[in-house]
């Protein structure tokens, strides 16, 4: 067993070795498909985090007052909605409060928002509802009510975007399954023209009595071989074009996007994982697919 | 031992085998001859299991081979080597490495291999050549190595399938020698061959196949039955393995 393994190792580096421009071509294509993959793992996983960040920004009904509603109304106001359904909490946010956080959201370009002359923003109570449900009771309750001026809540939006994010999942997952069928059968093809080059080899094998495991072994680990190598590659590739463009792009636009960016060595561990995952199963399949045919007989 | 009973196999157009019967005891040395498509070529595919019979049984040493399950395939060729005209030696592996690789196939150790790798080449006569590579050898030294490769494992059977076609005279004997030694040792030997003059003076039993049937089977001459037929040296018959027969 372990005779078998250690030769079926050593035969497979041989045979990549030997077919250095096919197994090139091979670790190239893998290499562009992973590539491909990655730019969807990036988008979909950015997209949504995205889509968490703000659906809990959208749990909150903003119920923005009349500037001529005292603080003690607004207090009576803000009791009420305490009593509804569905309501977790309720804040009381001031004018200046509001500027001042939207400031700190924009963290070192908060400096900009100094040039406002007056402070265009109202006095607000912050409804945070349980669930989106509720949301509309909040809604209907708070139209019937003295001293608002105005209530933002994002439902359409929220369901909008969620909408969007299922739609290029689905897409994406759709896209990634054809990606990985076609390096599929590009590394089967591969393994093919060395089985083949290597028949002769294979036939006496058959008759020296070697088991169609002891003959697909090697070819197997070259798949395999060549499936790591490729996902190597396409983890470097994109670790480093990720961070030098998360780096160039700056933290301040996601800020002012309100969207925060999924990290560099999270992205970094799970394409790890996800490449080598595929890049291997991609060369075992291949290689299996390869020798069917062959070994029928 | 091989034991045809019965045995039955036909192609699409043509009669492979019909109704044949026949026993090859343990340590016998047979000739399988007959014309080309007689039906030779279908008896050795059937012993290694390369096809299946239609009908009827066949036994090699205690192995049913008709009912063996695919897996067992392998195990059943072990006991069997087998020798072709054209050689079929891997060009990039040295002599060496040529016999080591059916040592391999049985999972032996590199150190065994190591050790009886020399010992069968000298056994075969080339005991001096295991480093070169076959294409630096002449063709009898090459049948040589391919019969070491064939008897390596210890077979019980050796299946020479015109083991002479590609060689002169001369070393068309030295290798007839050598497969007589090996079957001293005990081992059973079907050589499938076309060379007149070998059948006559080797004085074996001669199995003669035509259409399917054991037309002739006792020990003795080639037969004038089979006179048509070119002596010794038969270019491009191409062996009982060649995709022309049948």
């Amino acid at each position: 067993m372990l005779n078998s393994m250690i030769y079926s190792i050593k035969q497979a580096f041989i045979q990549v070795f030997r077919n250095r421009a096919m197994s090139l071509a091979s670790i190239f294509s893998i290499t562009a498909m992973l590539l491909i993959l990655g730019l969807f793992f990036i988008a979909v996983v950015n997209i949504n985090m995205a889509t968490e960040a703000s659906k809990k920004d959208y749990e909150t009904v903003q119920v923005y007052l009349l500037d001529e509603t005292t603080f003690e109304d607004s207090q009576l106001v803000k009791d009420e909605f305490d009593g509804l359904e569905g309501v977790e909490s309720t804040e009381y946010l001031n004018k200046d409060a509001a500027l001042a956080k939207w400031k700190s959201k924009w963290g070192e370009s908060g400096y900009l928002l100094d040039s406002l002359s007056n402070n265009p923003l109202p006095n607000s109570i912050l409804v945070t509802v349980s669930e989106l449900e509720a949301a509309d009771k909040v809604v209907k309750t708070a139209k019937t009510m003295d001293g608002i001026e105005d209530i933002k809540y994002y439902k359409d939006t929220v369901e909008k975007l969620l909408k969007i994010t299922n739609f290029i999942q689905i897409s994406a997952l759709i896209i990634m399954a054809f990606l990985i069928i076609v390096s599929v059968v590009v590394v089967s093809n591969t393994i093919k023209l060395t089985v083949l080059a290597r028949s002769r080899e294979i036939h006496m094998m058959k008759y020296v009595g070697a088991t169609n495991w002891f003959i697909r072994g090697p070819f197997l680990v070259e798949g395999i071989l060549i499936g790591i190598i490729s996902a190597l590659i396409s983890v470097g590739i994109i670790a480093f074009s990720y961070s030098k463009i998360s780096e160039m792009i700056g933290q301040d636009v996601f800020i002012i996007l309100s969207t925060p960016i999924v990290s560099v060595s999270f992205m970094t561990m799970n394409l790890v994982i996800i490449f080598l995952a595929v890049g291997v199963s991609i060369g075992a399949c291949g290689s299996i697919i390869s020798m069917r045919r062959f070994l029928d007989t | 031992m091989i034991i045809f009973d019965k045995v039955t196999k036909y192609y699409k157009k043509n009669v492979g085998l019909e109704n044949v019967s026949i026993t090859i005891d343990k340590g016998d040395f047979v000739f399988l001859v007959g014309p080309s498509g007689a039906g030779k070529s279908t008896f050795i595919k059937l012993i290694l299991k390369e096809i299946e019979a239609d009908s009827g049984t066949i036994r090699v040493n205690e192995t049913e081979v008709t009912t063996l399950s695919n897996r067992k395939i392998p195990i059943l060729r072990r006991s069997i080597g087998i020798v072709f005209q054209d050689f079929r030696l891997l060009p990039k592996k040295t002599v060496a490495e040529n016999v080591g690789f059916a040592m391999e196939i049985i999972h032996k150790s590199q150190r065994t291999i190591k050790r009886q790798v020399p010992q069968i080449l000298s056994l075969v006569g080339i005991g001096t050549k295991g480093n070169k590579y076959p294409d630096e050898l002449s063709a009898g030294e090459q049948q040589r190595v391919a019969i070491a490769r064939a008897i390596v494992n210890n077979p019980t059977v050796l299946i020479a399938d015109e083991p002479t076609g590609n060689l002169d005279p001369d070393t068309a004997w030295e290798i007839m020698n050598l497969l007589e030694q090996i079957n001293l040792r005990g081992t059973t030997i079907v050589m499938v061959t076309h060379a007149k003059d070998i059948v006559d003076r080797m004085n074996k039993r001669v199995i003669v196949i035509d259409k399917g049937h054991i037309v002739r089977d006792n020990v003795g001459a080639y037969g004038p039955e089979l006179y048509e037929e070119p002596c010794l040296v038969t270019p491009f018959e191409g062996g009982v393995f060649s995709e022309d027969v049948e």
